[in-house]
């Protein structure tokens, strides 16, 4: 009599795993990878928030990521394909497949954007995740890709988490972080503002915020100001005046707003109402920074933002040819200038599309092993390194101030200096991105 | 005492806003007995009427400028306002600077308008159905005007600064004996605190010294017997809910320089206008006034740093705090009557 190892309960338990495991690692099992494309055309999945407070700064990126397929499909002028220094991509496609895109909409919030994210994936085939305009969402989809076996391209996310103690080996981020922008920003408020100042932060209460705080008062302390005060505020305020208020009574004579989207708009507004830009502390004159711009907050804020400095990722004025390209092509199709955040999802897409190129496949690990390490130029940015280590992009950052006379309604920021790349790197163990592991790359399936 | 100071007068700008939604809240309530949730997009409406009128006043005559270049490289447009021509560069840039102020005068005939349809063509076919139905098709109703709002104007917020005699702070600490900078308060809050009492009062006056109002609190505590001595208590009830839309979209207008308006501020002031109602004692007029004003200062104190490095998270949850407790110990709230939804 054969002896079967199968028990009644056995069964019960391999039956309860078996649909514990979600679908997504389970589908397409006769494949090399998660979405292997097999016929004549090639699916990304882009991600944005279509509704919500950040519905333009997303829908900004879907124009931009519709442009980049445009491009990679042979249509339009061809943008930043002619001025990449990586000449892989022929306007063909990506590996001679049509690229086809599908959209999600993140609402900016980490449990629709994985639920848009893990849709795009399983029902519509999705190769490859692009875009987004927030950290917590951002570490939150690249958690989900690198489960489901995709690889995907961060959006506007510059929590120093996202390629620190979050990162992982399917994500890839060419948008800078807050360390970045202390390491840019702290020399020139030194040189503008002096050594000897007291800053006061307000700082929105998530990953983001938290992280940019450290990397500023870091930078700023090192170069001998003092950080007097850190107040946390809610994500949901909306009215800043409480926390604002007790700014001038603590001995501080600068304030840091470390708020993006609407947080900053009314934080920077409700200072600018207060007068603080018209007072003097500890016999100098009141100053503001906010240390992380965004073209489309920044208009919302109207004429407040003035003289007011920050950093940026990229800004449409630079005058290298890669950003040239890319205006001209985004500005004729649509009739403005692109932001940060569209400029960021555009490279992405190509890099992704480039390295597919390059590796011969779509495969993650494939697409992995191309991006690491991978020097490149003409996108924008300047030279740029994909790192090995953290898939964190490396390039020059921008240190920006609100225009003092706007001579149109896109004339909101003025470029102060590009801050070379070599003064915003940093050592893979650095204490502010320690704790995470980078793990392997996972192709799924 | 400086810091107590500073949070009394921050609360005051707060609760103002609280007050005015409430207080219309309250007066739909008590008249139609509507839990209304849409009168946040009411104040919302009210905003993008000053944002809606500052554009208007912004339509420009376009020239090209061969000496200036766009973002493309193309000859710049240079934009100057019909209002710049027509007036004057002096006049008509003072006009433009006043469009919020304006608009006030604007938001009135649209917001009564924007009442009367809401209330003739949906709301009042929903008089006879349950309190839940009622929050359910109010809601829908604020959702869609936040979208209707959106597909216009976008969802970034858009920047209603005051007129430039109001941009500033006043110092408080000056008149009181402290050292300078130590109590500031922003003229325009102060404007919108006086703008609210105003309104308050008027509001009141209308309702305690009008024979229409005192039709209308007959009305409120009694609206069978109303009805039975001849007068079309309806129409005067309608025209109630026309005057609750126009509080909340002056609120609106008068709020957009404090923060600039997108479409979910109305969302925003909703949830807290609610609990200020329920605070208030349903029905209660003076009650919504008080708890508006109470809740907007407690607010303030909570959101202090001692306070939140004391009990972390209470500026969160301070509101909903003292709206258990205010329950527990008065279930009809601070100033509520019996009767109100209690049968």
């Amino acid at each position: 009599m054969s002896k079967s190892d199968l028990t009644r309960r056995g069964v019960m338990k391999a039956g309860a795993a078996g649909l514990a495991v979600p679908t997504i690692f389970t589908a397409g099992s006769a494949a090399a990878y998660t979405n292997e494309p097999t016929g004549g055309s090639v699916t990304l999945g882009f991600n944005v928030p279509q509704t919500g407070p950040y519905a333009d700064e997303g829908n900004d990126e879907l124009l931009a990521q519709q442009l980049a397929v445009e491009h990679l499909n042979g249509e339009g002028d061809g943008g930043c394909l002619n001025t990449f220094t990586s000449k892989a991509l022929q306007g063909n496609g990506i590996l001679g497949k049509k690229v086809e895109f599908v959209t999600g909409d993140t609402q900016t919030k980490s449990d629709a954007a994985r639920a848009s994210a893990k849709s795009m994936i399983e029902k519509d085939g999705a190769v490859m995740i692009n875009g987004g305009s927030s950290s917590g969402v951002a570490i939150a989809v690249q958690g989900l890709c690198q489960e489901a076996g995709v690889i995907f391209m961060a959006g506007l996310t510059h929590s120093n988490d996202t390629t620190g103690k979050d990162k992982k080996a399917n994500g890839f981020r060419h948008f800078f972080n807050g360390y970045m922008s202390g390491a840019a920003l702290a020399p020139v408020l030194e040189k503008e503002y002096g050594k000897d100042r007291r800053a006061y932060h307000l700082t929105a209460d998530y990953t983001w915020g938290w992280t940019q705080q450290e990397s500023i008062a870091a930078a700023t302390e090192a170069t001998g100001w003092e950080t007097v005060n850190n107040v946390l505020t809610p994500l949901a305020s909306t009215d800043f005046s409480s926390y604002i208020a007790p700014v001038l009574n603590s001995g501080a004579d600068v304030l840091v707003l470390n708020h993006y989207g609407g947080n900053m708009v009314n934080s920077l507004t409700n200072a600018i109402q207060f007068g603080l830009l018209d007072k003097e502390v500890n016999g100098k004159d009141f100053k503001i920074v906010v240390p992380l711009y965004s073209e489309l907050m920044a208009a919302g804020a109207g004429e407040n933002i003035k003289g007011v400095f920050g950093s940026m990722n990229w800004n449409w004025q630079l005058q290298d040819d890669g950003t040239k390209a890319f205006v001209k092509s985004f500005g004729e199709k649509y009739g403005k200038p692109p932001s940060n955040s569209a400029q960021t999802c555009y490279a992405q897409t190509l890099l992704y599309a480039d390295a597919c190129e390059r590796a011969g496949t779509f495969n993650p690990c494939g697409v992995v092993e191309a991006l690491e390490g991978f020097e490149f130029d003409g996108l924008g940015n300047g030279p740029t390194l994909y790192r090995a280590e953290d898939h964190q992009c490396f390039k020059d950052v921008l240190v920006v101030k609100g225009a003092e006379n706007p001579t149109n309604a896109y004339d909101t920021l003025e470029i102060v200096e590009i801050t070379p790349r070599a003064q915003v790197e940093y050592a893979p163990d650095h204490p502010m991105f320690a704790g995470g592991d980078l793990g392997s790359c996972n192709p799924g399936a | 005492m400086d810091a107590f100071i500073i949070q009394i007068l921050n609360g005051l700008d707060k609760g103002s806003a609280y007050a005015l939604i409430a207080l219309g809240l309250t007066l739909i309530f008590g008249t139609l007995g509507v839990v209304n949730f849409a009168h946040g997009a009411l104040f919302m409406i009210g905003a993008f009427c000053a944002v809606f009128l500052q554009q208007v006043l912004s339509i420009s005559t376009v020239a090209i400028d061969e000496t200036q270049k766009d973002f493309l490289g193309n000859p710049l447009k240079v934009e100057t306002p019909y209002v710049e021509n027509w007036f004057g560069p002096e006049l008509g840039g003072a006009i433009i600077d006043w469009s919020v102020p304006l608009a006030l005068i604007f938001a009135i005939p649209v917001m009564i308008a924007v009442g009367f349809i809401m209330e003739r063509g949906l709301i009042k076919h929903f008089y006879k159905r349950p309190h839940a139905d009622q929050i359910l098709v109010t809601f829908g109703l604020a959702i869609v005007l936040q979208e209707v709002i959106k597909y216009f104007y976008g969802a970034n917020p858009i920047p209603t600064p005051a007129p430039d005699v109001f941009k500033g702070s006043f110092d408080f600490g000056s008149l009181l004996g402290f050292d300078p900078n130590v109590i500031i308060y922003p003229y325009w809050r102060m404007v919108y605190f006086g703008f609210s009492m105003v309104i308050i009062a008027g509001i009141f006056a209308f309702l305690q010294f009008t024979t229409f109002g005192m039709v209308v609190r007959a009305g409120m505590v009694d609206r069978e017997t109303v009805s039975m001595l001849g007068i079309n208590i309806d129409k005067r009830f309608t025209m109630m809910f026309g005057i609750a839309a126009a509080v909340a979209g002056l609120a609106g207008v008068m709020y957009t320089p404090i923060n600039p308006p997108n479409y979910h501020m109305g969302m925003d002031f909703l949830v807290l206008s609610f609990v200020v109602v329920v605070v208030g004692g349903m029905g209660s007029l003076p009650g919504a006034v008080l708890a508006g004003f109470l809740l907007g200062i407690l607010e303030s104190f909570a959101s202090t740093t001692w306070a939140t490095t004391t009990i972390p998270g209470i500026n969160q949850i301070i509101i909903y705090l003292v709206a258990i407790i205010v329950l527990l110990t008065r279930p009809r709230g601070l100033m509520g009557r019996k009767g109100v939804m209690e049968d």
